[in-house]
């Protein structure tokens, strides 16, 4: 497998490298996953990974300009603003982790950006500020939404991928948007950043139409340095565009668990990208579904801690297309057993009012006999001012206390809050995380343009190494050696897994904005009447009225002034 | 204001208010009462329109055509649930399941303070079925509620076919923006009130639940469905709302739109529309939709398993299908249809509902009374009150009127004691705690003692403690303080108008029906009030006019308006079962009408009644 992948990857470059000094080895994969859900639908990941050569970093003062097949787009941003890691993601709709099992690529709905700089920036609020200005132009979305009122600084929860071990979480920034909405405007900027676009390879099955006819649609860019070989003596960029959309079979398979191709994307494969050096179909075959066209090609790998079996259809190769030169690929199954995540978390909030509430997260560990520990991070926007003397932490009716916390308070209009905890969860257990707060009342200016809708505060992210259900099962019936199962492989003991929650709607007090005109005249009928009869009285001051003299007397006393005698009394 | 400031001008006309006080207060009331009548001559209210833009323009198209199929799922539940002797949770759980929804199950269990003899239970037991349809690329933050309660008997089980079809058809269609949730509640009140605060996470009743699995973010509107007979003629459509809430108009208007839409003959309080306003039948009819429509918000308990939602700041109403017009039937798969469009219209929402009235009152489905109409009639009652408590002040405060201004008259009155003044509050109050607490916890002595059963025993407490009430303050008072003065009635009047002024103030603010009413009858007795009246005549009038009186008099009139007149008897009889219901309202899901009554009505015309027996 890996000597072909080279010998093609040698045959590209042969092909399409120009006679520079320095010979830019970029690589371009292309892959589709097709996974029949338990729950009848079906699950298609689109990963386009893209190899940079170059590493901008180390030698900043030389401008890089010439790129392949690295979007131009992109690498000026890394080099701009001096990114480690980039990663952003686009989702409409919620990955249901009961239903479906655990995703390849966790990602919560709306838009998620997580971005490491590198150790040498100086201001790295300004930065990412006009990063997000920046990436919100690339990828059509209202990225430039993001700004201190709801980024935060992970300590724990986000770690970097790829090369080097960067800890000082100074450098890291991280904000979701619940609310985005994705749709073809960002799918299509995605698409332009392919090195086929989506004229040839597996990108021509990405019509909107069908994509956006989905239960789930994510859409994510990460970019990353890692090793250029074994000795890592170089480093190189590596970008993965990744698409997961979930197929409803409900509402479009008439309730028959059949599909194909071009049932899902109404298109079929004619051929591979001509400037990857890898173009592959996986099929999960585990649950040992129908398919045809058939092939001999199998791989097995341990994915999310499940020894799966996967059927390879090799677009490079031209008898995968046929006689017909075109790849449609039907798929028919039965399994119907319903599979237990062993990590599972969801999210809502309790009480009823608009004065005060709790946010209650419930993570479950489903293992039958071990326990292991989570990360939960929690980001809330400043207007929901908890409580932390309320924070509780049960599992099994039982207080839990997290051997870690890391607690930054919110400022009004300046920064949310941050808790992140290290959270033991005991084996096959419901664990809940309450924590109270109180609604603030915002400015009139503050209320978003339909205040009634409520206000997002965005998923939760929960991080942990799952123990694997590989080294769980002790029967094995597949054929392996008996001298090597004894003892469970340590790199297949367990497994990271990161799980996201629902976003919650909260509502908040809302004045009637619709009646601004009659507010406006009762307070400045309450400031007349009653302010100004009550100043009048409290400076005026009484005298007793001296009753007017008779009209005699007065004629008198006038006759008296001309006189020039004293007045009468 | 400069009326105010100068005394020999405020003279005049605190001398003016005084002098004309009795004819004033008379005009006012007469005023009210007028006033009141006429809000239902259709003249004098508005049109209803749609307020909120989102459900206004956008068109909707209902295609729900599978009634064959909602009656064969009525006629399977059935069979179940005459199988199961009571709710089918397997079968549900499995037909829900079956029409691609998420189902969970939610057990609870209640026992009630005592048994409720008109629904016949005791110790509560019992299982809701949810199902959550998943609205395809929605991230779980909002929720609309379908809900059929499983009642006893073979009453409503086209409702839960209803719903399953419904949740068949809306699995297939990919417009929805928010989740659905489809719930078979069971036990009718207490399956909701369970299931909402298992949504909720509170716990305010002493419910006992197991917690809910599922969830689908913050619902947004509820609607509830009652078919009690398999033929249905008209749908009625129930607004009240625990404790005299109502949802938002908007709600109103969207049934009322749709049922012109598919010709659908809709009823509000079980009664028609009429077109002819300016006849007297066409007036008698819609002041008498308008009075059942106070008379039941004024009761304060919920008329549908949709007036629980209200407490959440969930917009929901029950619509209930009626078999009592002939001539006109229609089939399921048109109350189908109107439900589809109803979802589908609350669907296209981008706020919750808020445009439209939340203080209305409905003297038919196409004519409202808003807010700003209705409050004059309970103003001008108010006004009474005050106006009488402005006579007492100034006659308080006559003799040392010829002292300078108005500082020093205002501790004057308040001079000859305080004991005098407070121990009657106070012993009024004490009382009321009695009659709000013994009822309940003194059940099990009093079945010891009388051969009556748990449920008479409290309701029978309740009226002895509260006729007991009539001859304690009066005598306790003369003990405490010796002989009253003329002074001290006056401010004991004087007190007690502006605690009662405030009281049915704020009363009316929240439910205006109950102000109302109780305006309407304390009002009069309570203004005319003095000691030097004839004892026995006036002591009659006071207990004709007093709240427990007043409870009877709506009895029968409720009773009279729904054309199902009683006798004195029977009568009777249902007031005791309307005191029992109230107090299990209060127990089981937090109804206030009753503690208000008890301890804030009744001591404040207790306070009166003691001004009566002066010496």
């Amino acid at each position: 497998m890996a000597a072909h992948r080279c010998g093609l990857s040698l045959v590209c470059i042969l092909i399409f490298s120009t006679p520079a000094p320095a010979p830019a080895r970029d690589q371009f994969q292309e892959e589709l996953v097709i996974r029949p859900l338990h729950s009848g639908d079906i699950y298609a990941s689109f990963q386009f990974r893209t190899l940079w050569d170059t590493d901008f970093l180390q030698e900043r003062q030389k401008k890089v300009s010439h790129y392949r097949l690295f979007p131009k787009s992109l690498g000026q941003v890394l080099s701009k603003f001096s990114v480690r890691e980039l990663h952003i993601s686009f989702t409409q709709g919620f990955w249901r982790t009961m239903q479906w099992g655990q995703p390849f690529i966790p990602s919560p709905p709306g838009a998620e950006l997580w971005v490491w700089f590198h150790h040498t920036v100086s201001d790295v609020d300004g930065n990412w500020k006009e990063l997000t200005n920046v990436l919100s132009g690339i990828f059509c979305a209202s990225l430039n939404f993001i700004d201190m009122t709801n980024t935060v600084q992970p300590s724990a929860s986000f770690k970097p991928l790829g090369l080097g071990n960067a800890t000082d979480h100074r450098f890291l920034r991280y904000a979701t948007l619940p609310r985005e909405i994705v749709c073809t405007e960002n799918l299509t900027p995605w698409k332009k950043l392919l090195p086929c676009g989506s004229k040839a390879g597996l990108a021509v099955l990405m019509k909107s139409e069908k994509l956006f006819h989905s239960s789930f649609h994510s859409q994510a860019v990460h970019i990353r340095p890692i090793c250029q070989d074994e000795q890592c003596t170089s480093k190189a960029w590596e970008l993965r565009q990744t698409l997961n959309v979930v197929f409803d079979h409900y509402t479009s398979g008439q309730g028959k668990k059949e599909w194909s191709l071009f049932k899902m994307f109404s298109r079929t494969l004619t051929e591979a990208c001509p400037l990857a050096s890898s173009s592959k179909v996986y099929v999960d075959i585990t649950d040992n579904p129908e398919l045809s066209p058939a092939t001999h090609l199998l791989s097995r790998a341990v994915v999310l801690g499940d020894r799966r079996t996967y059927s390879v259809y090799d677009l490079t190769r031209a008898e995968t297309f046929g006689q017909l030169r075109s790849f449609n690929l039907l798929l028919r199954w039965k399994g119907d057993n319903m599979l237990r995540p062993l990590l599972h978390a969801e999210r809502y909030v309790a009480g009823f009012g608009l004065q005060t509430g709790e946010i209650h997260t419930v993570i479950y560990n489903n293992h039958p006999y071990r326990a292991f520990p989570v990360l939960l991070m929690d980001s809330v926007p400043w207007y929901l001012q908890l409580y932390v003397h309320t924070l509780t932490v049960t599992s099994k009716s039982r207080d839990n206390k997290p051997s870690y916390i890391h607690y930054q308070p919110a400022k009004d209009r300046h920064r949310p809050h941050l808790l992140e905890m290290l959270i033991q969860l005991p084996p096959h257990s419901m664990t809940e995380v309450t924590v109270q707060f109180e609604r603030a009342l915002l400015k009139w200016t503050e209320y978003t343009p339909d205040p009634n809708h409520g206000f997002y505060v965005g998923s939760s992210v929960v991080s942990a190494l799952v123990p694997s259900m590989v080294a769980m099962s002790t029967n094995f019936t597949q054929d392996q050696p008996l001298f090597s199962s004894f003892v469970p492989v340590k790199e297949e003991s367990s497994y990271f897994v990161r799980v996201y929650t629902e976003p919650l709607l909260v509502n908040l007090p809302t004045p009637d904005f619709s009646m601004p005109y009659n507010v406006i005249c009762l307070t400045c009928t309450v400031v007349a009447v009653g302010y100004g009869s009550f100043y009048n009285l409290l400076t005026r001051t009484f005298q007793v009225d001296e009753p007017s003299p008779p009209l005699a007397k007065r004629l008198a006393n006038f006759i008296r002034r001309i006189r020039g005698v004293p007045l009468l009394a | 204001m400069g009326l105010l400031s100068d005394p020999n001008r405020r003279k005049a006309l605190t001398n003016l208010l005084t002098r004309l006080n009795a004819p004033i207060c008379m005009v006012c009331y007469l005023a009210a009462i007028v006033w009141f009548m006429g809000l239902a001559f259709e003249p004098f209210t508005l049109r209803t329109y749609m307020s909120e833009n989102a459900m206004g323009s956008t068109m909707v198209e209902e295609r729900f055509s599978s009634g064959e199929r909602a009656l064969s799922l009525a006629k399977e539940f059935d069979a179940h649930k005459t199988k199961a002797g009571g709710m089918p949770v397997e079968w549900l759980v499995k037909a829900m399941q079956a029409r691609g929804l998420e189902v969970f199950t939610q057990s609870f269990s209640r026992k009630l303070p005592f048994p409720d003899e008109n629904k016949e239970r005791y110790m509560v037991r019992g299982t809701n079925v949810y199902g959550i349809l998943r609205a395809p690329r929605a991230p779980r933050t909002e929720a609309l509620v379908i809900t059929a309660p499983c009642s006893p008997g073979n009453s409503n089980n086209q409702a839960v076919g209803l719903l399953l079809a419904l949740a068949q058809y809306f699995r297939n269609q990919i417009f929805w923006a928010k989740d659905i949730i489809f719930l078979v509640n069971e036990h009718d009140l207490i399956g909701m009130q369970a299931w909402l605060e298992g949504y909720h996470h509170t716990n305010i009743t002493g419910m006992e639940y197991s917690p809910l699995q599922g969830r689908a973010g913050s619902i947004q509107a509820a609607l509830s469905l009652e078919l009690s007979s398999d033929v249905i003629t008209s749908l009625d459509l129930i607004l009240e709302g625990l404790n005299g809430q109502l949802p938002n108009l908007d709600l109103a208007n969207l049934f009322y739109a749709f049922c012109q839409k598919l010709g659908v003959l809709c009823t509000i309080q079980g009664k028609l529309q009429r077109n002819d306003w300016d006849t007297a039948e066409g007036y008698t009819h819609a002041a008498q939709t308008m009075m059942l429509m106070v008379l039941k918000q004024a009761c304060g308990r919920s008329w549908g398993d949709h007036g629980l939602f209200l407490r959440y700041h969930i917009e929901a109403a029950s619509i209930r299908g009626i078999n009592g017009f002939r001539h006109y039937k229609m089939d399921v798969a048109t109350i189908g249809r109107l439900l589809e469009g109803m979802v589908r219209k609350l669907n296209n929402l981008l706020e919750r509902l808020h445009q439209s009235y939340f203080f209305y009152l409905l003297p038919s489905l196409s004519r409202f009374v808003s807010i700003g109409y209705y409050m004059p009639a309970f103003g001008l009652l108010a006004v009474i009150l005050l106006l009488r408590a402005l006579d007492l002040w100034v006659n308080l405060g006559a003799p040392a009127l010829e002292a300078v201004d108005g500082v020093t008259e205002a501790e004057q009155p308040s001079g000859p004691g305080v004991l005098t003044v407070l121990t009657p509050v106070v012993i009024s109050h004490l009382t009321g705690v009695a009659l709000y607490l013994l009822p309940v916890h003194l059940q099990e002595m009093a079945v010891e003692h009388f051969p009556v059963s748990e449920t008479e025993a409290v309701v029978l407490t309740a009226v002895a403690i509260y006729t007991a009430g009539l001859a304690l303050p009066h005598n306790t008072q003369r003990l405490l303080s010796g002989e009253g003065t003329e002074q001290g009635w006056k401010v004991l009047k004087l007190t007690a108008l502006l605690y009662l002024a405030v009281l049915l103030g704020c009363t009316a603010l929240i439910n205006f029906s109950l102000g109302f009413v109780l305006a309407v009858t304390l009002v009069p007795i309570t203004a005319s009030m003095t000691p030097h009246m004839p004892k026995a005549l006036s002591a009659l009038a006071m207990v004709l006019l007093s709240p427990a009186f007043t409870i009877l008099y709506c009895v029968f009139i409720y009773q009279e308006l729904i054309e199902a007149p009683v006798s004195v008897s029977e009568g009777w009889m249902l007031f005791l079962s309307v005191i029992s219901q109230g107090i299990l309202d209060h127990a089981l899901y937090g109804s206030l009408v009753y503690p208000l009554l008890a301890l804030f009505v009744y001591p404040c015309w207790l306070m009166f009644w003691n001004i009566l027996f002066w010496s």
